[in-house]
């Protein structure tokens, strides 16, 4: 009988233990990834911004807009490639809980600027020859059960009433982590909207491409100096920034989540460490024997220590992998509202490290424990 | 015929560790279970205690926060002018058309996020008398001057007495403090309606607030106001408004709790179940004996249960211990209904304990089954083999 079988052997003796052992150690990693995992996506949110795109908003804040009448100074100004602009809509789907993102766009030149939004050439022709027409995320159609050439109304929050849009185009992310829930329709349509409330003229955000992303810090200082003393000064960045000041927002929310993360590993530590400790030392007897018939201290030691890398090599296995196959392969973005979700090796290296950590603190006491076990005492234990 | 608890008292004070850890396992749950759940109170309280039932809030029709909602002089006026709305003794309404915008501004570490600034009319602390002044004084209407929520001091940059905020072009001096009983109003920088309309969005209020001189009147004065055509606009009681304000946020934050809670659970089940199948293995001696003297496999079955129980609620005890100086611990966060950042404290309430020592009890009962039944289900003759 091998060393190896000898292992295996014990950790099916008690099969019920070692099952439970794994899938609680698997459970534990499990959530703890899932948690760490959701952080860093939320913490991460800017990577997805483009460093070449710059957004200008109203210095007051992202509730105030701006005249439409900065297009035309943007346009001019040295550096600036493609000006688009779009506004928060803020319409309802039947009920408040069925959020998503809507928004007016400048359709051609916010395409433009959006290589990542997918859109097939003659749904892009559709919508822009339908002045109703909107494009939606694959996963907001998926949400809702929509259909290509389908009409839905959305009740106005900002903009009273109802108002009815074609969906013109199904759009797809072209990089992983870009939003697919969004719908985009005319910014002609909501001035239409907007003039008949005798609103006029007003943009939420003004986003542009730079020719040269290296120079965006001075193109972006130029434009808010040359605002800066107008009833709407504004705010210019580059749309890495932007997006990250919406973490910012979450306020220390994630350190909780972060404690959170912390007491569950110390939880796990506690169940699966005791389990394993407690399965050696019911078995001192067992070892005694194992010694009288000749093993050496050395040998007892690595079997124990053995068994219990096993368990939390499993568990690991199951936790990580099972995290990892949601995420990674099986793209799991909480229908569409979490986009991006993905373990990072950085955090599959601290999984690796917690089941380390366990296997050691789990096996290593047990392990010398019964190294330096003297027979005669074992055979007297009472576990 | 019962087995005495004592039995099971002994019995895990005669493996200290063993019973410690495992009940460490169970109160890192309800710790878990408890905080999460009282982070969501707490924020919901703050909403909720925001509201008052006998105050009439009124948006533009569609709108479903402040930010969203626009409302002009005129619709004020006609709101003001009802009957069933309560009047000072001079004969003014009490209530107040406010204006309310959300401002980037830097918190104290330099971060930014977006402040609340509400504009109010002249009887704004009448409609909400739950606000005190605490330090330095009111605003005077027709002034640049501002009062600032005590939930942004220590948070927000400028908002000590004698400081500035800039608001676009025109700075507010900062000249008092004030409380709201812990509502949202505490995170949030009141100044003249008039003067806010100035800097921020023009002539136009964002809500209009009115107390009810009878309570009961309530029903009739929505009526009225949704039959008359003059006006488009929503009409809900401002404690109704402020609760849907809480909805969004705190449903999510229940939501994370349960799911954490509820896979964590799963992790200590499974070590209960083998602590206390351990436990069983290593005293077949005492149950064989106790079958001896005569003990019915049902008493044994429910003697094991009685421990894993006593284990489980010992662990629940000690994390609701746990999560106690939590309690009024303050934290921020933006409520993406209103988009203004809330400050508001974690808030453990006897009845999150109670849940939280609930669910311990239920670990405690499914991780103790299957090793109780085990138990009782060793024939005398097994057992006593097994000595």
């Amino acid at each position: 009988m091998t060393r190896a079988m000898l292992v295996v052997v014990n950790l099916r003796r008690r099969l019920r233990r070692t099952i439970l052992t794994v899938l609680g150690l698997a459970v534990a990693l499990f959530l703890f990834v899932t948690l760490r995992t959701f952080l860093h996506t939320l913490q991460t949110v800017g990577d997805v911004g483009s460093e070449s795109r710059l957004v200008t908003t109203n210095k007051l804040g992202i509730v105030f807009q701006l005249p439409q009448a900065y297009r035309a100074r943007l346009e001019a100004t040295d550096g600036v490639g493609t000006v688009s602009w779009a506004s928060w809509f803020g319409g309802i789907y039947q009920d408040p809980r069925n959020f998503f993102a809507n928004f007016a766009v400048d359709a051609e030149s916010y395409l433009e600027l959006y290589p990542e939004i997918v859109l097939p050439e003659d749904q892009k022709q559709a919508w822009l020859a339908d002045r109703a027409g909107a494009i939606v995320g694959v996963r907001t159609m998926e949400r809702f059960g929509w259909k290509l050439g389908q009409t839905v109304t959305l009740s106005g929050t900002i903009w009273p009433g109802e108002h009815r849009f074609n969906i013109r185009g199904v759009y797809t992310a072209g990089r992983r982590g870009f939003d697919q829930t969004s719908m985009l329709f005319h910014h002609r349509y909501l001035d239409e909207i907007a003039r008949e409330r005798g609103a006029d003229g007003i943009v939420g955000w003004y986003v542009f491409s730079v020719t040269d992303p290296s120079r965006a810090p001075a193109i972006a200082r130029a434009i808010d100096d040359s605002y800066q003393n107008s009833a709407n000064a504004t705010r210019t960045q580059t749309e890495k920034a932007f997006n990250l000041s919406f973490v910012g927002l979450y306020g220390n929310i994630g350190f909780f989540l972060n404690a959170i993360g912390l007491a569950v590993v110390f939880a796990i530590l506690m169940v699966a460490g005791n389990t394993m400790a407690m399965s050696t030392r019911e078995r001192f007897g067992e070892i005694a024997v194992l010694k009288t018939l000749g093993f050496t201290d050395g040998d007892v030691m690595r079997l124990v220590l053995a068994e219990s890398i096993v368990i939390a090599g499993l568990g690991l296995l199951l936790g990580l992998g099972g995290a990892m196959l949601m995420f990674n392969i099986g793209q799991f973005d909480m229908g569409g509202m979490v986009p991006g979700l993905q373990v990072t090796p950085a955090v599959a290296a601290i999984a690796v490290a917690i089941a380390v950590l366990i296997a050691a603190a789990s096996g290593v006491v047990p392990a010398i424990q019964s190294s330096r076990l003297k027979v005669v005492d074992a055979l007297r234990y009472v576990a | 015929m019962k087995i005495p608890i004592i039995y099971n008292v002994r019995s895990l004070l005669h493996r200290p560790l063993t019973s410690l850890t495992t009940a460490l396992g169970v109160a890192f749950v309800v710790l878990t279970f408890v905080g999460m759940l009282a982070l969501a109170n707490g924020f919901r309280a703050a909403l909720v205690s925001t509201g008052r039932d006998d105050n009439v809030f009124v948006l533009r029709n569609g709108a479903d926060s402040e930010i969203s909602s626009g409302i002009d002089r005129n619709t004020a006026a006609i709101l003001t002018s009802y009957p069933e709305i309560a009047r000072t003794p001079d004969g003014r309404p009490v209530a107040s058309a406010d204006v309310y915008v959300v401002v980037a501004k830097p918190r104290v570490n330099g971060s930014e996020t977006h402040m609340p600034v509400r504009g109010v009319g002249p009887a704004a602390l009448q409609v909400r008398n739950q606000i005190t002044i605490v330090n330095g004084r009111m605003f005077e209407p027709g002034r640049a001057e501002v009062i600032v929520g005590t939930g942004l001091i220590g948070r927000m940059q400028n908002v000590n007495l004698g400081d500035r905020l800039q608001f676009g072009q025109q700075e507010f001096t900062v000249v008092g403090h004030f409380q709201a009983d812990g509502s949202a109003f505490e995170s949030e920088v009141w100044g003249d309606s008039e003067e806010m309309m100035a800097v921020f969005r023009g002539p136009v209020y964002q809500s209009v607030v009115m107390r009810l001189a009878e309570p009961s009147a309530y029903e009739a004065l929505k009526a009225r106001i949704e039959a008359d055509p003059r006006l488009q606009v929503d009409v809900r009681r401002e404690a109704q408004f402020f609760a849907e304000q809480a909805g969004f946020l705190s449903n999510v934050l229940r939501f994370i709790a349960f799911f954490v809670t509820i896979i964590m659970a799963v992790g200590a089940v499974f070590g209960a179940i083998n602590t206390m199948d351990a436990m069983v293995a290593a005293r077949m001696r005492e149950i064989a004996l106790l079958m001896t003297l005569g003990f019915r496999p049902r008493s044994v079955m429910a003697s094991f249960l009685l421990e894993a129980l006593l284990v489980a609620l010992a662990g629940g005890l000690l994390g609701c211990l746990f999560s106690l100086p939590i309690n009024g611990i303050q934290t921020s966060t933006t409520n993406w209904q209103s988009f203004g950042e809330v400050t508001f404290a974690f808030r453990v309430t006897p009845d999150i304990l109670l849940q939280g020592l609930i669910f311990a009890a239920i670990m405690g009962l499914i991780g103790g089954l299957l090793p109780a039944r085990r138990a009782a289900r060793e024939t005398l003759a097994v057992a006593i083999r097994k000595l």
